[in-house]
């Protein structure tokens, strides 16, 4: 196989339990998002935007939908002859084999699929954040630096430190030490959970690991703080932009508000950063004679008569007569029939809402939660 | 398996369509908000399974060859068979001929030789409708013809269908007569330029025309043998459109806010597969009032638009109105921008407080790229 410069790896097996309905079926990667997207199109769109053309995405728990979705990585222009997308599930061999373990262990069992590249550097990525990032300028900082690791990091609110990782850095940006979610942080740098290593380095670490006992085998946890202690070159890479993990619904439902601000920070309509998706095959949306949509996202195949504000709708979904969406997230192919009323909720997939119905009670603050192929019968009111 | 495979023949008459078709065929005209005409003729075939299909380009084909890639949004991508494109060919043995099609079919010949299938259909593009070709295939079959027309019972003809061919049938179905729908009558069995025939024959025909010398279009040559072969009809029952005027593209576009009309057309007997453009969904913003119109993805509208399409990418800032128009692709619509019965090409940009006016029957159409 041809030698690559680099690669990515990105970790897509986790559950994104606190996502609760929303990831029962599916990984937390393959949760939709913007109208559009699954999260996992942000990681992979930046990949290929940034121009690696070879990467692994570990799956997990429940991987159907994701493999199916990734593919051959066509949509994101990752069917290459040398490299492309490869879906790297846990396996066994004569040794027996056993689960991801943590972090680090998913790259370790897969040593030798980044062996097969001989790349000088690795990339290591989560598969369930929304950003756009340019990786190879964080290439050219890694290798300005000289460094043996580099850590994207983000600045976040003081009061929020104690939920993160948090890096504390010497003025020239070197990393001396690592807080696993500090109570009193030294600084507010945050790790983005994006790194770039000297795939040497890295694989030297990864089977010492390996071979202790004593670790959970996890990057933030075992790994990176053995590496300080070692004295090896790691540097804090800053990064100024929009940057979320949608770890709850609540997280997941502002992620989506947050697109229909007017100072929003995640462009989508940026033709030279495209995010890619595998695109629906539908007829533009319509809107009716008494259709009412203000400060709402709408994706293709809609049909809309009723009133929808400050909401995003996914393809195919349907809005009845007479009917208010409001402050609500919409998933694909969702119906919903006449006089509805739904305030501050998500639908999930392929839901059917009939006629007369009530979601969430327009007062409370908490978001009222619909899951998949859900079926409200006529009249039904539903809070959560 | 079906032993057939497709060939897509852009030679539509263009006289009265020039606004939209300096820069390119019929084929490539925008349509619906996302699509382009040869969508329909291509996606009909390949929800027939027919995996062998070839497209003879006249001139201009460029935006046809940068729409249609490698054929991989309608699964034509294929190892065995797939998308083959077909340009002209110049050599100096084609003095003598006359310019048509068959000339092109003639310099392609082995192209059609060499494919495995034994049947063939030879479709244009000009023609917007969800075709099911395996029904159509199954009379053909069914009948023994040699040659089977796909066509229309339409109605308003007189207003309609102008410059498509009209056919004539005797009592046991065989077409005796074609004439040219001059408006005449109302009630016309519209040919829709489809036809079904054995591989063997169109061979036949395009070597016989060449070595005749006397006959330029294979449409034609088929008119002419309606003594000699047995051909017939098939009777489309569904939605129909021909798109060959400024008119009646305007007409048809307008046709599809209808739902039902839409409905079918996008879904019936398949889907109708485009090029992919990974474009956001659309967004509101807050002065937006959007009724009766079809809106594709990645526009930003700030305006008001009613009863018309709206293109992937558009801008239309606050103030605008927008009524009875089709904006194209990229277009850019400024502030308190007025405009009426008008068909934007591509990337136009109108500064603001313009206002434009056309008429239903007659929209004003504003070229690709034009700033106003």
């Amino acid at each position: 196989m041809r030698k690559k410069e680099w690669i990515a790896m990105i970790l897509a097996g986790g559950q994104g339990s606190r996502l609760t309905l929303l990831t029962k079926k599916i990984a937390k990667p393959a949760v939709y998002f913007g109208g559009k997207y699954r999260i996992i199109d942000f990681v992979l769109s930046n990949c290929s935007n940034s121009g690696i053309d070879t990467v692994g995405v570990l799956t997990q728990y429940q991987p159907l939908v994701l493999n199916s979705y990734i593919g051959i990585g066509s949509p994101w222009d990752l069917d290459r002859k040398n490299g492309g997308v490869t879906v790297l599930p846990p396996y066994v061999d004569d040794k027996g084999g056993e689960w991801y373990k943590g972090t680090a262990n998913a790259i370790y069992q897969n040593i030798n699929f980044i062996d097969a590249h001989d790349p000088d550097y690795v990339v290591v990525l989560s598969g369930d954040h929304i950003y756009k990032m340019d990786y190879s300028k964080m290439l050219d900082f890694h290798k300005e630096k000289a460094a043996d690791v580099s850590i994207a990091v983000i600045e976040v609110p003081w009061e929020e430190t104690r939920r993160f990782g948090i890096m504390n850095t010497n003025p020239d940006g070197s990393i001396y030490e690592f807080d696993e979610k500090p109570k009193n942080a030294k600084s507010n740098l945050a790790s983005m959970g994006i790194y770039i290593f000297n795939w040497e380095v890295l694989r030297k670490y990864l089977v010492e690991d390996e071979a202790d006992p004593n670790s959970s085998n996890d990057f933030g946890k075992n790994v990176i703080p053995r590496m300080l202690g070692d004295g090896i070159k790691l540097y804090a890479y800053p990064f100024e932009g929009y940057w979320k993990d949608v770890g709850t619904i609540e997280s997941l439902w502002e992620a989506n508000m947050d697109l229909l601000k007017e100072d929003n920070r995640l462009n989508l309509f940026d033709p030279k950063w495209k995010i890619y998706s595998v695109n629906p095959i539908r007829p533009p949306h319509y809107t009716g004679d008494t259709a009412v949509i203000t400060n709402s996202m709408v994706g293709e195949g809609c049909v809309i008569y009723g009133e929808v504000r400050n909401s995003v709708l996914f393809p195919g979904v349907q809005v009845g007569r007479n009917t208010k969406v409001i402050d609500t997230v919409v998933m694909p192919k969702v119906l919903i029939g006449d006089n509805v009323t739904i305030e501050r909720a998500i639908i999930g997939l392929e839901s059917v809402i009939k006629d007369n119905c009530r979601i969430g009670d327009g007062k409370s603050k908490a978001i009222t939660l619909v899951g998949e192929n859900e079926q409200l019968s006529e009249g039904a009111s539903y809070n959560g | 398996m079906l032993d057939y495979m497709g060939i897509i023949n852009l030679n539509d008459r263009e006289d009265n369509i020039k606004e939209l078709t300096y820069h390119r065929p019929i084929a490539s005209i925008p349509i619906a908000g996302r699509y382009r005409m040869i969508d329909f003729a291509l996606s009909n075939l390949v929800n027939a399974g027919i995996q062998n299909i070839s497209i003879f380009t006249q001139s201009k084909y460029r935006s046809l060859l940068d729409h249609l890639g490698t054929g991989k949004a309608w699964d034509l991508d294929r190892k065995n068979d797939g998308l083959f494109i077909m340009t002209p060919v110049i050599n100096n043995y084609s003095i003598g001929i006359r310019r048509g099609d068959i000339e092109n079919f003639k310099n392609h010949i082995d192209y059609i030789y060499l494919s495995k299938q034994n049947n063939v259909i030879v479709t244009s593009t000009g023609m917007v409708c969800n075709l099911n070709y395996r029904d159509a295939i199954k009379e053909h079959d069914e009948t023994g013809a040699d040659i089977t027309i796909v066509y229309k019972k339409a109605e308003n003809c007189n207003v309609d269908f102008q410059y498509c061919h009209a056919l004539t049938f005797n009592e046991k179905g065989r077409i005796t007569e074609v004439s040219l729908n001059q408006g005449k009558e109302s009630l016309c069995n519209i040919s829709m330029d489809m036809f079904i025939l054995k591989k063997s024959l169109f061979l036949d025909i395009v070597n016989t025309c060449v070595s005749r010398g006397d006959v330029g279009y294979f449409r034609q040559a088929v008119h002419n043998s309606l003594d000699k072969l047995n051909i017939r009809g098939y009777e489309f029952k569904g939605y129909l459109s021909c798109v060959n005027s400024i008119y009646s593209y305007f007409k048809t576009s307008m046709q599809l806010l209808d739902l039902e009309t839409s409905k079918e057309l996008f879904f019936k007997n398949g889907l109708i597969y485009t090029k992919v453009k990974d474009e956001p969904p659309t967004k509101y913003k807050e002065n937006a009032r959007v009724t009766h119109s079809l809106v594709a993805n990645g526009c930003i509208i700030d305006g008001e638009v009613e009863n018309s399409i709206i293109f992937r990418s558009v801008k239309i800032k606050k103030g605008a109105v927008v009524r009875n128009c089709i904006i194209m692709q990229n277009c850019d619509i400024g502030e308190n921008v007025l405009l009426r019965n008008v068909i934007l090409d591509k990337s136009v940009k109108i500064t603001e407080d313009k206002q434009l006016k056309g008429d239903v029957n007659y929209p004003i159409v504003i070229e690709k790229k034009a700033i106003i």
